[in-house]
């Protein structure tokens, strides 16, 4: 008997896993990408006529802990309401049992991609400055991401930030301590299923103290020790700090200081980058909108709070920023000075 | 600061400035106090100018451009009334000066905000 290549039984694994749309609007086109939870596929919405990303459980992750993550998932990125956050169209069940949600098509490419292409260290900050927007409205509206990197920033075609990826995001309702955010992360969606069995069960799904979730090298370092508990938005401080040293030296978080990596980044720029990825939780920006703020004081040539300047490099930044100026009295002086001193005056 | 009221000011400082280097030169430095304030004068019109101008258009190269071209002509009409006819002495500062006015009133002049009925 003749046994398969395993190109062969990929292509039909995948065929075997590949979701039942069938009682739902969406028609599948193909697979985008794959993630350790779910998959995201093009689909055709064919009641609007247009392009979605669904997705899908995946087909061998049939717990129901997991089904109740993907549509808190889904939950948390529908109460975000933002330019910077994918809209959720719809949340469902298949035919084969497996949650999907629907979600805008997003049309672009990844931050860690975009960047091979962009040079311009403005470009790169405005998008960075943008998703720090994203994710301090997130923080406003209780919900702490968990899991930022460049690969999950997404760049449009119209050059539009997005935030992706919110499957470990935690909530933290306004005014609950974070040992009540963390029994609060529950689930509301599921029909039917909101028996106080069930909603223990929603709890002891959540993540619990000792786990670590996220990407090693741009997670917190509480966030690498597992105290989910003490996570709260200082952890994605930290994570969107490493996301600029990578923005700053195309390189992943090292122990190293950027300016050793890359000499031409500036002093103010590696101020903040160091200021966002302290250690110590205290010792960073307060929020993503404070890191945000010193980004587009970095942007303006204005002093950031993360660096005092001398007086030299106070006049440098401000001859910096106003070089054309310079430039013009400059050469209203060379004009002045040489018909003082002309041979033919 | 409204962009007309900046260049006001930035026309006449440099308008002052302009007219005080003509002490440099001593064939006219018993005119300097004529020469100041007309000077001075030409700076507060080519600074209207470009502050209006500023507050039509809202473009650094245009500003630039218009601070240029105002500049020079309003120094040409100088050094065509001027004795001795020092034309590339007057026009030459005086157009920069036009061009420094543009680029102040483009950069730090303010336009006010539409008022919602």
């Amino acid at each position: 008997m003749r046994s398969l290549s395993d190109q062969k039984l990929d292509r039909l694994r995948r065929i075997a896993t590949q979701p039942d749309f069938s009682g739902t609007k969406y028609r599948l086109i193909r697979e985008l990408g794959h993630g350790g939870m779910g998959t995201v596929y093009l689909a055709e919405d064919s009641d609007l006529n247009r392009e979605v990303a669904v997705k899908v459980l995946n087909a061998s992750a049939d717990e129901a802990a997991l089904s109740r993550r993907m549509v808190r998932e889904a939950q948390i990125i529908a109460r975000l309401e933002h330019p910077g956050i994918v809209p959720v169209h719809d949340v469902g069940v298949l035919a084969d049992g497996r949650v999907f949600y629907a979600m805008k098509l997003i049309r672009g490419e990844r931050l860690d991609k975009y960047i091979t292409n962009v040079a311009s260290l403005k470009d790169r900050l405005r998008k960075f400055q943008a998703a720090c927007d994203a994710v301090s409205f997130a923080h406003a509206h209780g919900v702490i991401h968990r899991d930022l990197k460049p690969q999950n920033i997404m760049i449009g075609t119209f050059g539009e930030v997005l935030v992706v990826d919110w499957g470990v995001a935690k909530i933290l309702p306004p005014g609950m301590t974070e040992q009540d955010a963390s029994e609060a992360e529950t689930l509301r969606l599921l029909p039917g299923r909101h028996s106080d069995e069930q909603q223990r069960q929603e709890h002891a799904d959540e993540t619990t103290h000792g786990t670590i979730i996220g990407t090693a090298k741009y997670m917190s370092p509480e966030q690498q020790r597992g105290e989910i508990d003490e996570l709260d938005q200082r952890s994605d401080v930290y994570s969107l700090g490493a996301i600029l040293y990578f923005l700053l030296t195309n390189r992943a978080p090292a122990a190293i200081r950027p300016r050793e990596v890359d000499a031409k980044v500036s002093k103010a720029a590696e101020a903040v980058c160091l200021k966002a990825m302290s250690v110590s939780s205290a010792d960073r920006y307060a929020s993503a909108a404070d890191l945000g703020a010193d980004v587009a004081r970095l942007l303006n040539d204005e002093p950031v709070s993360a660096y005092r300047e001398n007086w030299l490099e106070k006049v440098w930044r401000w001859l910096n920023k106003n070089r054309v100026l310079v430039l013009i009295v400059l050469a209203y002086l060379l004009v002045r000075i040489f018909f003082l001193f002309s041979p033919w005056r | 600061m409204s962009k007309p009221l900046i260049g006001i000011l930035v026309g006449a400082v440099l308008g002052a400035f302009d007219g005080l280097t003509a002490w440099f030169t001593p064939a006219v430095r018993d005119q300097l106090a004529g020469i100041v304030v007309s000077s001075t004068f030409k700076g507060i019109i080519a600074g209207i100018a470009i502050g209006f101008f500023a507050k039509k258009f809202h473009s650094l190269p245009l500003g630039l451009l218009f601070g240029l071209a105002i500049g020079a002509l309003l120094a040409y009409l100088t050094a065509r009334f001027a004795v001795g006819g020092y034309y590339f002495e007057i026009m030459l500062p005086g157009s920069l000066v036009g061009l420094i006015v543009g680029f102040a009133t483009q950069k730090y002049g303010r336009t006010p905000v539409a008022a919602h009925p």
